[in-house]
Formats: C-alpha cells, structure tokens, sequence
C-alpha cells in the first residue's frame, strides 16, 4: 500500500481533524473576506441599475447566495451522513452537524431577504413563489435535523438516526421542488426573480462571486464548529486533556 | 461611478428600507454565527479546564 | 431425532404479521377510531374559523381535508413500533432471518387499512359538508386511496426514528410534514384540476408514482433507523 492512500484516512480520526480544521479554517475565512469584499464592490459599484426593479434588484447579490447555498449545504450534510452510515465513521457524523445550523441559517436568510424583494415588487411580504417556499419546506427539514439530534442521547445514535433523516430528506428535495413547482404553475403565483431582464454581465459575475463568498464562509464555519464538536465528543481522551491545557 | 452622491447611494433608488434592510439582515446573521461559534468553542474549554482543574489525576481513553 | 423444520416463507411471515397488527389494531378500537374523530374534528374547524361563505368553502374544501387526513394518519404512526419496543417484539422482527425490511412492509400496510382506508371511507361525509358535488367526492375518495399508503409508508420511517425518544410525537409531525408536502399537492390537486376541467390523470399518475417509489425505499429507511434506534 502505497503512503499516499494512508495519510488520507488518517484525517478520518478526530484528533488528527481537529488539528487540520486548526490549519485550514483561517484559509476559508481569508478567502471569504475577500471574495465577499469582491462581491459587494461589484454589487453596488459595478452592476448597472436594472430596467424594471430599479435599485431594489440588487438583493439577489445575497438573496441567490443564500438559497443556493442553503440547497447546496443541505445536499453536503446528506452527503456526509451517508458516508458515515455506509463506512460507521465518527467523523462523518460530527461534519455533517456542524453544517446544520449554517445551512439553516442560510435559509432562513433566503426567505428574510426574499420577504424584503418581494414586498416592494409585488406589495406583500410573502409571496408563494416556488423558489421561496421550496426553501421554505427546506428551513423545516434543517430543523427537523437539528431537532432529532437535540432529542437523542447518544450521540452516535444521534447522529445515524439523523444521518437517515438527511439521506431520506435529501432523496425529496428534488421531489419536494417539482412539486412545488407544479404547484406554483397551476396556480401562476408571483415569481420573486428578475424575470423579463436580461442579466447582464456585471449582474451574473457578482451573484457568482457572492455564491463562493458564502461558500467559503460557510466552510469556515463548518470547520471551526466541528472542532467544538469534536472536542465535547471526545473530551474523555488524552490528546483532548493535552489541546486544551 | 453610477452614483452621483453619498446621499444617492444611501437612498437606492428609494429602495433604500429593502436593500439595506437584507444586507443589513445578513451581516447580522453572519456576526451573530460567528459569536455563536465563538461562544460554543469558550464554552468547551472552560467546561473541559474545569474538569482538569478538579480531576487532575483522571483516567482517560486512548482515542 | 429432532424433525426437520420447513422454515416459513417470507410471504408467510408477512402475512402472519400483517394479521398480528390487524387483531392488535381492531382489539384496540380506541387507537384506531380516535384518529378518525379527529379528523372530523379538524376538518370542522376550518369552516369555524373561516366563515360559512359556500364558495370560499367549496374552494377550501380539497386542501383542508387532504390536510386534516394527513394530521389524523400521523396521530397514529407511533403505534406503528413503540407498543412492541416496549414488549420486546421489535427486537424479536430485527433479529428473525426475514428481511427487516419486509416486515416493516407489512406493519405499513397495517397502517395504511387500519388509519389510511377509514379516513377515505368517512371524507366523502365531510366534503358534503364543504359542499363538493359528487364527482368531486369520488376524486377526493380515490385521490385519498392512492395517496395514504404512501403517507404510511413515510411515516413509518418518522416513527423509526424517534424510537423511544422524549417529545417523540411532535418530533414524528416535525420531520414527517415537509416529506408529505409532495403527496399533499398532488392529492388536492386533482381534485382542484378536475374541478378547473383539467382533468385529474396527471396528478393520480403523479401520487401512483410517489406511492411506487416509496414502496420501494421507505422500508429500507425505516429498516436502517429501527435498527439504529434499537443498538
């Protein structure tokens, strides 16, 4: 066996995670400082007023970001509950709740500066548009998470039970939005998007940017809650005793 | 540069309320997570310095 | 001289569970008629709240009582495991040599006629009371028959999970709600579309293929979480 394919599982154990989270989370950190210091000088200074909704568009520079990452971390902690599931790994479980409460956030933001475009554009401050309430239904699957994992014990009964949850929730997410799509149609609700303008380019650059933005910033995140994690997880061992002294 | 002032640009079109008002929610919500992680890893040092400092001579597991 | 055992086939033993859950369900009449109440219950309310307007109620009707169907089926999801977590039964099905998940199959059939089958046979009672015509009752009955099988069969994995939790039955309503949301607009939907003239082929073909998929997997999921729940 060849060196390379053991340093990799060598991460797979708590204490050695702990120490890379240590080196890698300032990265992440830096990387979304500037990518957001980017972001909000190309929102504000370089994309152009849009023809129908004025300056009042400029919200999809967080409002996008925040759905799409609220999508996308939901989609990561699935993931990573599955990998726990299928090879019984301890740190497969702790990353994948340390990612909840970021990916909740994010989508309680999603719906917050949702409620703030449509209010102008459409005149109330909650339209049923597919997107919204499919990140909705998705606010309540994190809390369902973060619920059941509060609710038990054992913290490794914990996190399996939790990580069938995710696995199962992130199975209907694609059901759940072409459902509410249909939905949606059937009912030609409003749509808070920037419908009927082209997007320019300036407009594109800076959502994507923003979209790395929060991405980076929610690793971050997701890195340094882990290292709590872990260290309430295993705070019995010696090498904890010897962090934190 | 599209803005004319710094007043122009705090008005945003008279959207001021909505566009402020969502960056504004999500430099609160970034800051709040922040704190929060912060708070959580203070949490378990403290929890973890106090256990030493009662039960220096504890046995513990290897990992 | 021992005498060689023919071991029971898989069918045979999902049979025999199947008719297990049946008697314990009839025997205990109580567990199975207040989820019925209930759902007369909740789907009265909605008239209390909102006014007698006939034509508001008419357009209400097809969505409260999808919704109200959908509260009472989950009262009793909880039944489905707790009652033979706490007599040592669950742990005998985990350990027997059929496969978990045919038997968690069969304890959702259960399910499904002991709380799904009741609930269609009494709404075209309450959608009279909505003011639906008989052609709108016939849809919501069949819309109902196709999709409560599916509601058990994903409850089933809500009530695996939180096992033996505290808070469990709200929990159960917490994580289930949002995976029933689909089932929920296609059952209310045909109705709605084939009062719109738009007939209701999509939306049952829709619910038939919700419930075909969750045929499939949900045993699986509710196999894996009871046994994660029983370790």
């Amino acid at each position: 066996m060849n060196k390379r394919a053991i340093s990799w599982f060598k991460f797979a154990s708590p204490q050695n995670f702990y120490h890379l989270a240590g080196r890698m989370w300032p990265w992440f950190a830096g990387l979304a400082a500037v990518l957001a210091s980017v972001g909000l000088w190309i929102s504000f200074f370089v994309a152009p007023i849009d023809a129908q909704q004025g300056q009042g568009y400029r919200i999809i520079f967080v409002h996008v970001p925040a759905s799409q990452m609220a999508m996308f971390i939901y989609l990561v902690m699935a993931g990573w509950s599955a990998f726990g599931l299928a090879f019984n790994t301890r740190l497969s479980g702790m990353m994948a709740s340390a990612l909840a409460p970021t990916g909740a956030l994010f989508a309680f933001l999603s719906l917050l500066t949702g409620a703030l475009w449509g209010k102008p554009m459409w005149g109330t401050w909650w339209v049923w548009d597919a997107r919204l309430t499919s990140t909705l239904i998705l606010l309540f699957l994190y809390m369902g998470f973060m619920a059941l994992q509060a609710s038990i014990d054992d913290p490794r009964r914990a996190d399996k039970a939790c990580g069938v949850l995710a696995v199962v929730g992130a199975v209907n997410v694609p059901i759940i939005y072409f459902s509410v799509q249909w939905w949606n149609t059937l009912h030609q609700g409003a749509s808070v998007s920037l419908k009927g303008s082209s997007m320019a380019t300036p407009m594109l650059l800076g959502m994507l940017i923003m979209v790395l933005a929060f991405w980076m910033y929610a690793i971050a995140m997701g890195l340094v809650r882990v290292r709590s994690i872990i260290l309430e997880r295993e705070r019995h061992t010696e090498w904890v005793k010897h962090a934190v002294a | 540069m599209q803005w004319h002032s710094v007043s122009e640009f705090i008005h945003m079109g008279g959207y001021a309320l909505y566009v402020w008002g969502s960056f504004g929610a999500t430099a609160l919500v970034v800051a709040a997570e922040i704190w929060q992680v912060n708070a959580r890893r203070k949490a378990i040092f403290r929890s973890l310095s106090d256990e030493l400092l009662s039960n220096p001579d504890a046995e513990s597991r290897s990992p | 001289m021992t005498a060689a055992v023919r071991p029971l086939g898989m069918v045979h033993v999902m049979w025999a569970v199947l008719q297990r859950e049946l008697s314990l369900g009839l025997r205990q009449k109580g567990e199975v008629l207040t989820p019925l109440m209930f759902f007369m219950v909740i789907a009265s309310l909605f008239p209390l709240g909102v006014g007698a307007d006939s034509a508001l109620l008419l357009r209400m009707a097809p969505g409260v009582l999808w919704v109200s169907a959908m509260l009472a089926a989950m009262l009793s999801l909880q039944r489905m495991f707790a009652t033979d977590y706490a007599d040592g039964s669950l742990e005998q099905m985990v350990l027997s040599p059929t496969p978990l998940a045919l038997l968690v199959l069969s304890k959702s059939i259960a399910h499904f006629l002991l709380s799904g089958l009741p609930l269609v046979l009494v709404a075209p009672l309450l959608g009279v009371q909505f003011g639906l015509d008989s052609r709108a009752l016939g849809i919501l009955m069949l819309s109902l028959l196709l999709g409560t099988p599916t509601l058990s069969l994903i409850g089933s994995i809500g009530a695996a999970l939180t096992l033996g939790v505290r808070g469990a039955g709200v929990l159960l309503s917490l994580l289930i709600l949002p995976l029933y949301i689909p089932v929920l607009i296609f059952g209310a939907g045909a109705v709605e579309a084939d009062a719109a003239g738009l007939g209701f082929g999509g939306h049952f073909s829709l619910l038939a293929a919700l419930l075909i998929l969750s045929l499939f997997f949900s045993p699986f999921a509710t196999a894996a979480a009871l046994r994660i729940s029983l370790e």
